[in-house]
């Protein structure tokens, strides 16, 4: 009986150690910090690999050479949002939509994002893109 | 008709309310007059629901812009095959459809049972309708698809055509991905149903388990399709070039979907070993706990998610209704433990239970990694103030080695024994498919493989499609010896004469194809460029020119057109016409992308925008190795689904054999 409870005891082992080393070295290189606009400007927050979550300025996104340049609103604080990304940003991401940029915030106070997701404005109060995924 | 809705799904409420009142009631008196009212008011929950379905269709079909929820979500020249599906794109129509797929299932659960299963039939009622009622009154006080477009709370006017569908969600595998995944979620309370009525009837003996076998299959098989068509949507239409990103959203359908996985699989030991009942108990509240619960995170938006919606109001009732659920289920289930000891104990580490139990290890080890992950920013903002996320690598680096694992235990497992395995049957059955994986292995690696995971992923796909094959051939060359019979048609005797078991190894088959489709991930390439007519832009072995840039309009949307002809090593394929769509009435742009797919590979190309400057045209372009094999996979997996659900020529026998024993246990119990 003590035999057989060790031999499992020992797969068991195996199998939480290697899963838990990989949970810790996965979580280390993938967490990110989740701020606002406002958290951001404070200067309380981390500044690397953070995703910052605004609504963007309408009129303020600026194409130009391939480089797209935008500004990221809360309330009346912004930050100027450089994108340096190589996926194309996506459909919603249009002047008054709400947006997570993922990114750095470097010494020059510019936020240098290679990541950006966008929701829809709510001004029709934007069906999700997948609502069958919601249920 | 807006009336009419509210009124049906009000009285759907008020009979919710007696069916589960009156069901606690007769199953505690044990009198079949209250528990047949009981019944019949599940009926009438289900017509009430039905009617306001059937309203709010109506209004939906005839372009009633009066009510909020047919204003936002759909406009007047929507195609009728999208107008339908306009039931459930929004948060409160998703709720009625919820609800109304509840009272089907309720409704389809009396009826099967009317002469079965009498002593556990009240409280089945009873929680069905308790979770009924719950689903009502969410859609009544919090998100009532009937009411008004209010002028004067921040709409300012009227729209006359509607606002539109969501562009994104006008595609085929859209129309039936919702109503599959939701199959599946909200038929995963009947197995809890019967679960809790055992548990408070105390006929804890497998019976419960027999009767809801199908009952589990059926959601299980929903929601593992609807999985699939959720990613065959997303690849096909979120032009992002893969079919899985760890989505909250995403995550929330997985996690009931391993759980019940987990539950199939254990309930097998329970019913031949006696074993792990309180497991299984344990198994069926977590699924039915995380289908609920997966609603919960996505519709409240507490986890914040571009897929989710924005901040709702029914947050507040789903936690309510979730705590209900885990202080009813663990009370009942204390409660119970003396009557839910084990028959028996694990004789061997090396046999067909352990193998088992390992399987329900690594499910719930994903299962609770996945949780862990998609939970975190709620956990972490509430201990340290600070919302951290985790992303992809985190479930890739957890969830590869537990898939791999699993992958493996799904090959050997069911070459192990019961009790005990011996080392001679060992070397007997495993000889042949691991001689095949270590083929196929060597020359994966030879072909100049050496990324670890794919390279595994490989390796146990042969040894696991080996292990399968060599059941079947086994099994049919024995019964073509003893029964004389052709190797076809005893191949499909046996199949037939027990689809429980040659289904299962089916639906392990599509996990094998599903594997071999995921290791493509290692290997894709993609490249982007801006291109106008004549341009070129090479990804991998494949070259491809832009012929023309063409912009049109049709009623629904205006679009952009990129004709690009493609060459791979040098030999041509013809042409791929990636669009980029603005839909007018949504006034949102979206990309149609378009697809040259193999088995071998996908060409996946991309109209990703237009730049402003100098008109061209963003073109990105992924070359995808082995997608195919997810969704062949996938469909494998159904099928397979599907003759499990075949009543077995064994089941049916073994049916007679049992029905003298349980209707003494019947008479005994009344």
């Amino acid at each position: 009986m003590g035999n057989k409870r060790l031999k499992f005891g020992i797969g068991i082992g195996i199998i939480l150690v290697v899963v838990a080393w990989e949970a810790i070295t996965g979580f280390q290189q993938s967490k990110t910090y989740y701020v606002t606009v406002r958290e951001l400007l404070s200067g309380k927050a981390a500044r690397h690999r953070v995703r910052v979550g605004g609504v963007v300025a309408p009129g303020s996104i600026d194409r130009r050479n391939g480089m797209v340049t935008f500004r990221l609103t809360q309330d009346s604080d912004s930050v100027p949002v450089t994108y340096v990304g190589t996926d194309p940003l996506p459909d919603t991401f249009v002047g008054g939509a709400q947006a997570i940029a993922e990114g750095d915030y470097t010494a020059d106070g510019v936020f240098r994002a290679d990541h950006i997701q966008a929701k829809c404005a709510s001004k029709y109060q934007a069906a999700p893109p997948s609502p069958g995924k919601k249920g | 008709m807006n009336q009419l809705g509210s009124i049906g799904l009000i009285a759907g409420f008020a009979f919710a309310l007696y069916g589960s009142v009156a069901g606690a009631v007769g199953g505690k008196l044990r009198s079949l007059r209250v528990t047949r009212s009981a019944e019949r008011a599940v009926l009438a929950f289900t017509v009430m629901i039905t009617v306001a379905v059937a309203a709010l269709e109506y209004l939906i079909l005839t372009d009633d812009f009066h009510g909020a929820y047919v204003a936002s979500h759909s406009n007047r020249d929507l195609p009728l095959y999208y107008k339908i599906p306009v039931l459930w794109a929004g948060q409160e129509g998703s709720l009625l459809f919820w609800t109304w797929l509840l009272s089907l299932y309720s409704a389809l659960v009396v009826w099967l049972n009317r002469k079965k299963n009498r002593q556990l039939m009240p409280y089945v009622v009873a929680v069905l309708m308790g979770t009924g009622v719950f689903f009502s009154l969410v859609t009544l006080l919090a998100a009532n698809p009937f009411s008004e477009l209010s002028l004067a709370n921040g709409a300012a006017f009227r729209p006359p055509d509607g606002n539109g569908l969501n562009p994104a969600l006008q595609y085929p595998s859209m129309v039936i991905h919702p109503p599959m995944l939701y199959l599946g979620y909200v038929g995963m309370v009947v197995p809890y149903a019967f679960a809790m009525a055992a548990l408070l009837t105390r006929q804890l003996g497998d019976h419960w388990i027999r009767a809801t076998r199908r009952w589990t299959i059926v959601p299980w098989m929903f929601l593992g399709f609807g999985i699939c068509l959720g990613g065959h949507w997303a690849y096909d239409v979120l032009g992002w070039g893969g079919y899985w990103a760890w989505d909250p959203v995403e995550n929330a359908s997985l996690l009931p979907w391993l759980a019940g996985t987990a539950f199939l699989h254990s309930v097998l030991v329970q019913e031949k070993r006696g074993m792990l009942k309180v497991w299984n108990i344990a198994l069926v509240m977590t699924t039915f706990f995380l289908s609920i619960f997966g609603t919960f995170l996505t519709r409240s938006g507490i986890v914040s998610s571009v897929h989710a919606f924005a901040q709702s109001s029914i947050g507040p009732y789903f936690a309510i209704f979730l705590a209900i659920i885990v202080f009813f289920s663990l009370t009942l289930l204390f409660l119970r433990l003396d009557a839910l000891k084990s028959e028996n104990r694990l004789d061997s580490v090396i046999s067909r239970e352990s193998g088992f139990l390992f399987n329900n290890w690594v499910l719930m080890a994903a299962v609770f990694a996945v949780l862990w992950g998609t939970v975190f920013p709620i956990i972490s903002k509430a201990v340290e103030n600070q919302t951290v996320t985790v992303g992809a690598s985190f479930y890739n680096k957890t969830t590869v080695p537990m898939g791999l694992l699993l992958l493996f235990l799904t090959g050997a497992g069911p070459l192990l024994a019961w009790r005990k395995t011996s080392f001679q049957s060992l070397k007997r059955n495993f000889a042949v498919p691991l001689a095949a994986a270590g083929v196929v292995g060597i020359t994966l690696f030879f072909a100049g493989i050496r990324n670890l995971y794919a390279w595994m992923s490989l390796f146990l796909s042969a040894f696991v499609a080996t292990c399968v094959l060599s059941e079947f051939y086994r099994g049919a060359r024995t019964r073509q010896k003893f029964c004389r019979e052709s190797f076809i048609w005893a191949l499909y005797n046996l199949t037939m004469r027990n689809t429980r078991r040659y289904g299962g190894y089916i639906v392990h088959l599509g996990l094998v194809l599903l594997f071999v489709g995921f290791s493509g991930l290692a290997f894709k390439s993609e490249g982007k460029a801006l291109m106008q007519e004549g341009d070129l832009l090479r990804v991998k072995n494949y070259l491809l020119r832009c012929e023309s840039l063409t912009s049109g309009d049709t009623p629904n949307y205006t679009y952009l057109r990129a004709s690009l002809s493609v060459l791979k090593d040098g030999r041509a394929l013809g042409t791929v016409e990636p669009e980029r769509r603005f839909y007018k009435a949504s006034q949102q742009p979206i990309t149609h992308v378009a697809l040259r797919s193999s088995l071998a590979e996908d060409l996946y190309t991309v109209l990703a925008g237009q730049d402003p400057e100098s008109g061209k045209a963003v073109i990105q372009v992924f070359v995808n190795p082995l997608v195919a094999w997810v969704w062949l996979g996938g469909i494998v997996m159904l099928l397979g689904t599907l003759l499990v659900l075949v009543p077995s020529r064994v089941d049916r026998e073994m049916d007679l054999l049992q029905a003298q024993p349980q209707a003494a246990e019947e008479t005994q119990w009344l």
